[in-house]
């Protein structure tokens, strides 16, 4: 409610440098007054990504949680933080996930899994579900593609199966399962999927949506 | 419209171009118009600049006109060449909102910059080097801008609408934050620059004014928007839950909030229109006999356990039916209540009956195919069996234990799909299941209204005991507390596969409420007939009792009587208002027996295998009692069920939507609650998302069910003679009849009654008839091409596998023996655009485009080859030393490929 108070007072001025303007207007939450994002910066999230305001700050102070001592409480200046994989993998939405590595690789900026804040909310929106299919089946795509070649090979599959079943199936039943996947949803016939294949695959999945979501 | 950019970009970048390229008949007419004469010096000094680069004109070639596919290739080619990384990015930018609507290719191409992008650098291009030129002149001064050509102007348009849709766009892009922020910000930019600049005089300000105030609307949605989500309660609830048991449990929760809403909606109707304005506006309690405590209950009236029973006071009270005058109008503002209160009743059904096909239809629009999932058992169980949801490690272990059990489920399937069994063993086993479960149900039928005829007599005897006076309700949530369990024990019998068997123990449960509820609705028309037969003497009584209390000698003649006192007047047992109780005293035993059996059979016993695990022979927590699963199924009928009879009762009882509201209210926390701290997550597999519109089917047809008795009260059971807002009329739908003809003008009265005439109606149904007939059939027909079209798409890509096989061998073969001489078979690789996928990452076409393609159409001819194809597979020994080496993945491919294409196409 503040912050929109705080947007009419908030001097236009288009020719600012985007998200990281130089006009400030506090963003208050939690009542506590506290100024995290200039109001561009809140707007130019809510338009990049699936949230609101409120999520926006929710996830902020998820983020902010995670390393205290390293993230910032003004993001006015754009700090470049980046909190650790170990921290990102140990959020509750994340720990028990088979592939929160690949998620952060893929989300992060040089795929080693280390986040900054932007690619934290870039994660979420993804996953959020508001999301539309073809987004999410692209990350998809790009998470089940472990060596980042651009296309889901055998190697990839196997690595799929063995995280989903915790190294329960024997080698002969993952290699099995790998051949029918690829025999299912190969359609160019070169022994791997790519994203195409993937696609086509995916969006008849009736529970990709529902599944491939996270609540934050 | 995608298409125009293209060319306008074109123009712009040069007139020579445009007579060169007149032969694309898309762009021709555009292109050939004159370009104008400002334009002209500079487009050319732009041509100059840019003719430093080699084969510029063939890049304008490349433009959506008809060219042939080979043609098309090689310039792809030579232009990934020359473009190199030079015009990537800023391509990939521009050409997003056209990609938006390619659906489903878009992200494809994003990742390969294809034919369509390709020219967009050039647009980009010039596009900035105008704006170098211009952006002084267009940006500050309006009398600059009215110099601008019509062209520029319509120009400059397109492209602030294309920025406009990125600006809208731009979440749903697969790029990282930081490009989504620039380029958002460059949007932004570019549309507060321009955006004053466009239009004439008095149209530049009109312009100018809509845009503020569309940027003004913009920002109330989105402030809306943020206002909406703060109000949807629970939802970190919800959270919690699901990430505790994954999206089944929590969608149960969902579907609680949902039914809520519904209910809050509800009863905001029947509290607004009816109770409220009977209470502020009506005649006081205690005016007249309908609304006092008859004489003889009066002492006892205050007492709890008559209260609890809804006698007493609460009976006469605005809850009930009875309470309500048939006074035409009241208070001050003359109100019509009879009339609200028969339309408030009508009005609930319809709301409800629409919300829940909304909502079915909102459902049924995101899961468009469902023949599908066969082919892909392996794929989707790879792919989407994972439920990302899941942030607690049991269930996590859970699911990983589930996951691991469908992949060995389905191997096994697999490999043996013909599995002999004792055929004759496991029919008689399911007969005898089924003989059994239908006993059941005639059982509980039979007990039912066996316990309703008893409770009739119960209610003319004096002095029952609690058991017998509550006998119904307490029978009938025992049986809904042990049939279903009983129902699981006998279809362990029947051994279906677990899914199958959800289904039919869904099926069952929902028979033996739907059972129930039907019979005690019979018994209850019994007892309602038999109170109206009892009507006409008791109505005899009163008007009997009456005159002789005013005709009765003894009393001073002079002095007028005093009126009866209205406690003291005999009246009629209000069969509405014993119907409104009946359903009062369901719902709130059931509330009740709900919150006791979670808390007996989930808590108590989750804290006597937690608390006396310590000192116990065996291991509680993983033995016997263990701790308990949320029934998910179960809670949900049992949530439908309620509803139904709030459907049914709140005609009757309008207070019983309220007290609903509570429960669910109640129910919310308290279920939560018990889940989160007794229960453990599911170990059977449970998809959520497919039975979400199958309770939504159920919940339509218990309305539906639940719409039948009331309507069939409304039109042919005549209303208690003194009692509620339609006593004294025939039938209750009389009300309408009595507004038309008093409060309308009679003109209006009489196109009613003739609309009314059977003579319209039974036209009006026929024609309805006809016309599901035809929609039936046109959807049929639809349906029917829809499946010939998938079986082409099936056949089409069964086709091509056969014949990429063939080429992807080969490929597959030379890659073998060089890994890096890529440069060999390249050559060979271009007949087939497929082949090049392993060394050109930046190749992308879609499955349409595969099936334009010369070399496909060819390969129809080749159907023949999956006899050949059989070969490869057999010859494994040749295959396997490669496993080894670092493509591993072309021996699983090469067996798939043999196995899969002869497959014929379903």
């Amino acid at each position: 409610m503040c912050s929109s108070l705080a947007t009419r007072v908030a001097p236009r001025r288009p020719g600012a440098s985007g998200a990281c303007s130089r006009a400030l207007a506090a963003a208050f939450t939690m009542g506590n007054k506290q100024t995290v994002f200039t109001h561009e910066q809140l707007e130019a999230y809510q338009d990049c990504t699936f949230f609101t305001r409120k999520e926006i700050m929710r996830l902020f102070y998820r983020y902010q949680d995670l390393a205290p001592q390293l993230v910032p409480l003004d993001y006015t200046s754009c700090p470049d933080v980046k909190v650790p994989y170990e921290l990102i993998g140990s959020m509750p939405e994340l720990k028990d996930n088979p592939f929160r590595q690949r998620i952060a690789q893929v989300f992060s900026d040089d795929g080693d899994g280390h986040m900054t804040l932007d690619n934290f909310l870039d994660m979420f929106s993804v996953m959020s579900e508001m999301a539309p299919r073809d987004l999410k089946a692209y990350y998809a795509f790009k998470i089940y593609d472990f060596n980042d070649d651009g296309y889901i090979c055998a190697w990839d599959l196997e690595q799929t199966v063995t995280k989903l079943t915790r190294g329960e199936l024997s080698a002969e039943e993952v290699s099995l399962v790998c051949e029918k996947v690829l025999g299912e949803a190969d359609g160019d016939h070169d022994g791997r999927l790519s994203l195409e294949d993937f696609q086509n695959m995916i969006l008849r999945a009736p529970d990709f949506l529902s599944t491939f979501h996270i609540r934050i | 419209m995608s298409r125009q950019p293209k060319s306008l970009g074109e123009e712009a970048g040069s007139g020579v171009r445009g007579q060169v390229r007149s032969g694309s008949p898309g762009t021709g007419d555009r292109s050939g118009r004159r370009p104008s004469k400002k334009r002209a010096p500079r487009a050319e000094g732009a041509a100059g600049r840019r003719g430093a680069q080699p084969g510029q004109k063939e890049r304008a070639g490349g433009s959506p006109g008809p060219g042939s596919p080979r043609r098309k290739q090689a310039e792809r080619r030579r232009h990934r060449e020359e473009l190199g990384e030079r015009g990537r990015s800023s391509a990939e930018r521009t050409c997003t909102e056209r990609r938006k609507k390619d659906g489903r290719t878009s992200l494809k191409e994003q990742r390969a910059p294809s034919k369509k992008e390709k020219e967009v650098p050039r647009k980009e291009e010039t596009w900035k080097r105008l704006k170098k030129h211009r952006s002084p002149s267009l940006a500050s001064s309006a009398s600059v801008g009215e110099s601008l050509s019509e062209e520029e102007l319509a120009r400059i348009l397109e492209q602030l609408e294309d920025k406009k849709k990125l600006i809208a766009t731009v979440r749903s892009k697969p790029w990282p934050m930081a490009k989504k922020l620039t380029e958002l910000r460059e949007a932004q930019e570019f549309v507060e620059k321009y955006e004053g600049a466009l239009g004439k005089g008095k149209g530049k300000r009109l312009y100018a004014y809509r845009m503020l105030m569309a940027k003004k609307w913009v920002k109330f949605k989105r402030d809306f928007d943020n206002f909406k989500t703060q109000c949807i309660p629970w939802e970190m609830k919800i959270k919690d839950i699901e990430s505790h048991f994954g999206s089944s449990v929590a969608s149960y929760f969902i579907f609680l909030r949902w039914m809520y809403g519904v209910n809050l909606v509800l009863f905001g109707l029947i509290f607004g229109l009816v109770i409220i304005p009977e209470v502020l506006m009506g005649v006081p309690y205690g005016s007249i006999p309908r609304k006092t405590v008859p004489r003889a209950e009066e002492e006892k009236a205050m007492d709890f356990s008559v209260l609890w029973d809804f006698e007493g006071y609460i009976k006469y009270s605005a809850l009930f039916y009875g309470y309500y005058n048939n006074q035409r109008t009241i208070g001050w503002l003359r109100y019509r209540l009879p009339m609200a209160y028969f339309m408030v009743g009508v009005s609930v059904f319809g709301y409800s009956l629409m919300i829940v096909i909304r909502s079915m239809a909102s459902n049924t629009q995101g899961s468009a195919s469902e023949g599908e999932s066969a082919n892909f058992t392996f794929s989707f169980k790879m792919f989407t069996s994972w439920d990302y949801l899941i942030g607690n490690s049991e269930t996590a272990d859970n699911k990983y234990a589930s996951i691991t059990t469908s992949f060995k489920e389905s191997i096994v399937d697999e490999q043996e799909s013909n599995k002999e069994e004792n055929i004759h063993l496991t029919r008689f086993l399911r007969v005898l299941a089924n003989f059994l479960i239908i006993c059941c149900l005639c059982g509980s039928g039979y007990l039912i209204y066996f316990v309703v005829k008893r409770s009739q007599e119960f209610s003319k005897m004096q002095n029952v005991s609690w058991y017998e006076r509550n006998e119904v309700e307490i029978v009938m949530s025992l049986l809904g507390m042990f049939c279903p369990p009983l129902f699981e024990t006998i279809a362990a019998l029947e051994n279906y596969h677990p899914r199958i068997g959800l289904k039919w123990q869904l099926g069952r449960i929902f028979a033996l409420f739907l059972g129930n509820l039907y019979t005690f609705l019979l018994a209850l028309m019994d007892d309602v007939h038999l109170k109206l037969s009892n009507e006409e003497k008791i109505k005899n009584l009163t008007h009997w009792t009456l005159f002789n209390y005013y005709n009765s000698s003894g009393w001073n003649e002079s002095v007028p009587r005093p009126p009866l006192h209205p406690a003291d007047v005999p009246r009629g047992s209000c069969w509405e208002t014993a119907v409104g109780i009946e359903f009062m005293r369901l719902t709130v035993s059931d509330m009740l027996v709900t919150y006791i059996t979670i808390l007996l059979g989930d808590f108590v016993r989750a804290c006597f295998v937690r608390f006396m695990n310590y000192c116990w022979c065996w291991d509680l927590e993983a033995g016997f009692p263990s701790y308990a699963e949320f029934d998910i199924s179960g809670n949900v009928l049992g949530l439908i069920f309620n509803q139904g009879m709030i459907w049914m009762g709140s005609f009757y009882a309008p207070g019983l939507v309220g007290v609903n509201v509570l429960r669910l209210l109640t129910s919310m926390y308290f279920q939560c609650w018990a889940v989160m701290s007794s229960n453990v997550p599911h170990e059977r597999v449970f998809k959520a998302s497919r039975s979400n519109n199958f309770y939504m089917g159920l919940l339509l047809l218990v309305l539906f069910l639940s719409l039948l008795p009331v309507a069939y009260a409304i039109m042919s059971l005549p209303p208690s003679f003194d009692c509620g807002p339609f006593s004294g009329k025939n039938r209750m739908y009389d009300v309408i009849q009595e507004t038309i003809e008093n409060d309308f003008p009679t003109f209006l009265g009489k196109i009613f009654a003739f609309l009314a005439n059977p003579g319209l109606i039974i036209p009006a149904i026929l024609l309805m008839f006809l016309a599901i007939y035809y929609l039936n059939s046109v959807s049929k027909s639809l349906s029917r091409a829809n499946a010939q079209l998938r079986k082409k798409i099936q056949a089409l890509r069964e086709v091509e596998k056969s014949h990429k096989s063939v080429k992807g061998r080969t490929t597959a073969r030379d890659s073998e023996d060089t890994a890096k001489g890529n440069s060999k078979n390249a050559t060979q690789l271009q007949l087939t655009k497929e082949g090049t996928t392993p060394h050109s990452a930046s190749q992308s076409q879609t499955a349409g485009k595969k099936a334009q393609d010369p070399g496909i159409s060819s390969s129809a001819s080749r159907i023949t080859l999956p006899v050949s194809q059989h070969l490869p597979v057999s010859r494994p020994p040749g295959v396997r030393p490669d496993s080894g080496q670092p493509r591993p993945q072309t021996h699983p491919w090469r067996s798939a490929s043999g196995k899969s294409a002869p497959r014929p196409p379903h």
